[in-house]
């Protein structure tokens, strides 16, 4: 029952081998025995999951089934849902019980998904390992030694262990995509403005979009014929014809041609990513794909611009958090300014100040047309990149992620080195292009590694079905952490 | 030295719509505190702006109204700063691309006309409330101002006094009512004002050091705080300071401008692009949409009002000084088109006095313009004296009669006499009483002429036709 897939969940539903209150139980309970080792929960609340899981037996009952509907998905902590704790990882957000639901939560709700619990993350998205979560690093069910990447950290972790069959989560800079490699998973960030950012606790709101975190693409696919579609309430949000993300699943592989850029493969990535990613590579070369080496020449830059625009971004984004209207308030102080001082002072974490500091050193009188200016610039040279690369190949392949899962405490001294883990990742948030990453193989210390790939825009379900062919002739996605104890 | 004042004025104008620029809460102005303040007015965690269209419809319809240009696209971008009844810790507003660009307002000061040239008009949201009295050492915060449209409108520096800033103000004033973006109402602080102030040797080109005054809410003490800042900045000058550059706050109490910040403490706002929110485009085809709302515009009035009417200047503005006058005054002169100065004075004196009195607005006049026009005609023809029509006028003010003019003439009995063989009879009648100042006007005395009127009106109780008379009774005086 974990390792199945939505579908076969769906069917054990419909055809009421199980209820969706069974089902949730079932999985209530493996969070019960796993996470208080893993961490990969801030909140777990059984009443209300429970409550979720009955409405969707009546819908069942009554002959409203959607692929969905009763199926537990785990929802990142930055989502915020009614009834529900939304810390966002943060301190600041301790005592914050959310008095609305974001769009994608309300769009779960209405197909009748279950509410299984609100995920651990690096605080506000910032992070690349977990290890900035107010509420302690998430582990990687790989290897409890390692981190399972960030921020959403907690989503990954719960798929891979199986806690959930699926999860939501976000992607600023690969948040989705590095933590789905390093635990093993697949996940997707779509193309900017398909997923409803409305309720989604903003980062940097230029590069943040949600996405879906699973075991298979196919997985992924039925979650995204959930969570996208147009939203007024977000003036991102992109008006476009609904598609069904699964439809091209089963097509053949073809005469995909494959883009390697020559700089995801130059120095940097260590050897056993490398061979794994080639091993992949070579692997669609026999479904009749071809390759062709392609340039991206500024990608180089992308991880200057990103720590330029996100920061710049987020220290807006950050100041509604000032102790005045909810939320944690210190609790001594002389006067207002004393009073935003502390409460920032103690409610926020290292690595939020930080960047914090950063963005808005780079938004002053002064610093502006440098940094800012100059960074809007050159982010419109990598998307172009893209744009000239699309020209020569269908998709873009590569490693998500440098090298597999790093220790726990091994870079959290060392911002510079952390930030590094988004090498390959950010260019796709800065050029608001789709990307995922899937299992394929395992690498040092038998850690997984992912393989990364970027479409060009909308091509979500065109990826989908390259994943998706890639996984009825592999089988690293249906690999689980062997530690795992037997439901 | 001769000093020249250079002013300069940003006026923020609350833009009439039923929700906020970016949220759907209501913006009617004394709810209870909070609770006009959904999600999105109090930056809950997660929740985005979305722009209301008819706030953006105003901008455009003001950028029209004042021969500006409409920027499309136009950008929202946020000013950083930490206040807590400012909710998201930025304000939206528009920064370096403004929805309107450029313009300019004509005004008239001691019969001279003027051209100030706008800078820029962009929208923005206002922020909350701060209340620090009734809290005991806290202070409250009252949101439901917060999200509310403003279309911040600032001029050029290119007002010399501060009668011109006053007439800039006014004329501005009118123009938003006029077109139905703002209401205008100064006390609840749909228009606010905030100047900005410098001096320099008059002659001189270089402009002076400049400090922006704030919290101007009527006209009186925009001028009051304009002249009370000129004097300091030129005495600091003649003493042989300098000025500093500065942000400061009009007390009306004490009459005077006081130190609110300084240049060194002026915030960094951090403007930048908004990225919650795409860059505005406005079509062509929305700008003819509005075009063709426009009504037409207070100064093109006032002119059609000159050639016309043959009003003179000053009456033309005082009936344009709103729309509702202005149609009130259309609704009457377009009955009696021969009398339209009879018209304007009757209006600028009688009714305005009357509405003023009671505090009524022209809208709910208890006269209408067709009423008005009613009695107006019965002056014109003889039927009433000017002195009886105010009777009459107050009689209908009460409502009298339906209001309808003939029916209290009638009623009153307030018909003059303007039949010549009845005045001739009467006439002879006085003549023959008072033969005495018969003598003395005809040996020279003019004040006896006067004094017989005054027996001739008398005798017929004020009704008789004061100018018929005058002239029949100098005939038989004569004989």
């Amino acid at each position: 029952m974990l390792n199945a897939s939505l579908k076969q969940l769906a069917a054990q539903l419909l055809e009421k081998k199980i209820s969706s209150v069974e089902l949730t139980e079932v999985f209530l309970k493996h969070i019960r025995s796993l996470n208080p080792e893993l961490n990969a929960f801030i909140t777990i609340n059984e009443e209300m999951s429970l409550a979720q899981a009955q409405v969707a037996d009546k819908m069942i009952a009554s002959g409203q089934m959607h692929p969905l509907t009763g199926i537990p998905v785990a929802q990142k902590d930055i989502f915020c849902a009614k009834g529900w704790l939304t810390t966002c990882g943060s301190k600041m957000l301790s005592n914050f019980i959310s008095p609305y639901d974001a769009t994608i939560i309300e769009r779960f709700n209405q197909v009748g998904a279950v509410n299984i619990g609100k995920t651990n993350m690096d605080e506000f998205a910032m992070g690349s390992s977990n290890e900035t979560s107010y509420y302690g690093p998430v582990k990687n069910p790989w290897d409890p030694l390692a981190v399972p990447g960030g921020s959403s950290g907690g989503s990954a972790c719960a798929v891979a262990a199986r806690m959930a069959p699926a999860a939501t989560a976000t992607d600023t800079g690969g948040s989705i995509r590095q933590p789905a490699a390093l635990c093993g998973i697949s996940g997707i960030k779509p193309t900017y403005g398909l997923v409803s950012r409305y309720g989604m606790i903003a980062f940097a709101s230029s590069l943040d979009q949600g996405g879906p975190m699973a075991k298979s693409a196919e997985d992924l696919a039925l979650l995204l014929n959930v969570m996208t579609g147009f939203d007024a309430r977000d003036s991102t949000s992109l008006q476009r014809e609904p598609e069904d993300y699964a439809r091209d699943l089963d097509k053949p592989v073809g005469q995909l041609r494959i883009g390697l850029p020559k700089e995801y493969f130059a120095q940097g990535v260590s050897p056993d990513v490398a061979s794994a990613v080639e091993a992949a590579i070579a692997e669609f070369r026999k479904l009749g794909a071809t390759t062709v080496e392609i340039s991206l020449p500024n990608t180089r830059l992308s991880i200057p611009v990103y720590y330029v625009l996100a920061p710049a971004e987020a220290s807006s984004n950050l100041s509604r958090f000032d102790g005045v209207r909810y939320g944690y308030r210190a609790s001594d102080y002389a006067d207002l300014e004393d009073m935003y001082k502390k409460t920032r002072a103690q409610g926020f974490g290292a690595e939020v100040k930080r960047r914090i500091l950063i963005g808005t050193y780079v938004l002053s009188h002064g610093y502006y047309d440098a940094y800012y200016l100059q960074a809007q610039k050159l982010r419109r040279l990598i998307a172009s990149d893209f744009t000239e690369a699309f020209k020569q190949c269908d998709v873009i392949m590569g490693p998500t992620s440098p090298a597999v899962a790093f220790n726990l405490g091994e870079k959290s001294g060392d911002p510079l080195q952390m930030y590094l883990s988004d090498i390959y990742t950010s260019a796709a948030n800065l050029a608001g292009l789709p990307a995922m990453s899937i299992p394929a193989g395992f690498g040092d210390k038998n850690r997984p590694v992912g393989l990364h790939m970027v479409g060009n825009y909308f091509r979500e379900a065109q990826m989908l079905n390259i994943a998706h062919q890639y996984q009825q002739v592999t089988d690293w996605h249906a690999r689980a952490p062997a530690r795992l104890p037997e439901a | 030295m001769q000093w020249e004042i250079v002013i300069g004025l940003e006026v923020h104008a609350q833009l009439s719509t039923r929700s906020k620029i970016f949220s759907g809460a209501s913006t009617a102005y004394g709810a209870q505190p909070n609770t006009q303040a959904c999600g999105i007015d109090i930056a809950l965690p997660g929740v985005l702006p979305v722009l209301n269209y008819s706030a953006v419809e105003r901008a455009i319809k003001f950028g029209l109204a004042v021969g500006a240009t409409i920027n499309s696209p136009s950008v929202f971008a946020r000013k950083n700063y930490f206040y807590p009844d400012l909710p998201k810790g930025y304000q939206i507003s528009q920064f370096e691309l403004p929805v309107v660009q450029g313009g300019s307002i004509r005004i008239q000061v001691e019969n001279a006309e003027k051209t100030i040239r706008l800078t820029r008009a962009h929208l923005e949201e206002d922020a909350g409330k701060s209340l620090h009295e009734d809290f005991h050492g806290m202070s409250g915060i009252d949101l439901n101002r917060a999200g509310t449209p403003l279309l911040e409108i600032v001029s050029e520096p290119d007002m010399r006094s501060s009668a011109e800033a006053a007439a800039y103000a006014k004329a501005l004033h009118t123009l938003v009512r006029w077109i139905g973006i703002c209401d205008g109402n100064m006390q609840e602080g749909s228009f606010r004002c905030d100047a900005n102030v410098s001096v320099r040797p008059r002659g001189t080109e270089k402009l002076g050091t400049r400090c922006e005054i704030k919290n101007l809410n009527s006209f009186r003490f925009l001028e009051k705080a304009i002249d009370f800042e000129a004097r300091r900045q030129i005495e600091i000058l003649e003493d042989g300071g300098s000025i500093r550059q500065e942000t400061r706050l009009y007390d009306a109490n004490r009459d005077e401008t006081r130190t609110m910040r300084s240049k060194e403490e002026a915030h960094d706002y951090r403007y930048f692009p908004d990225p919650d929110l795409l860059p505005l485009s406005i079509s062509k085809e929305w700008i003819e949409q509005v075009k063709a709302m426009l009504p037409e515009l207070p100064e093109a009035r006032r002119n059609r009002y000159i050639e016309d009417f043959g009003l003179s200047s000053y009456d033309a503005s005082v009936l344009t000084a709103t729309r509702e006058i202005a149609d009130y005054f259309e609704n009457t002169v377009k009955q009696l088109s021969a009398q339209a100065k009879l018209c304007a004075n009757w209006i600028m004196g009688e009714v305005s006095g009357r509405l003023n009195k009671e505090n009524i607005e022209i809208t709910h006049c208890p006269v209408s313009p067709a009423q008005l026009a009613a009695l107006l005609a019965r002056i014109s023809d003889g039927t009433i004296s000017g002195k009886s029509a105010k009777d009459v006028f107050d009689s209908m003010w009460q409502g009298e009669q339906g209001g309808d003019a003939d029916a209290i003439i009638t009623a009153k009995g307030l018909k003059q006499i303007s039949d010549d063989n009845e005045i001739e009879k009467l006439i002879d009648e006085v003549l023959a009483a008072h033969p005495q100042q018969v003598a003395d006007y005809r040996s020279g005395k003019e004040k006896a002429f006067n004094s017989l009127v005054g027996q001739v009106m008398k005798a017929t109780k004020g009704k008789a036709n004061p100018a018929q008379v005058n002239t029949i009774l100098k005939q038989k005086l004569l004989k």
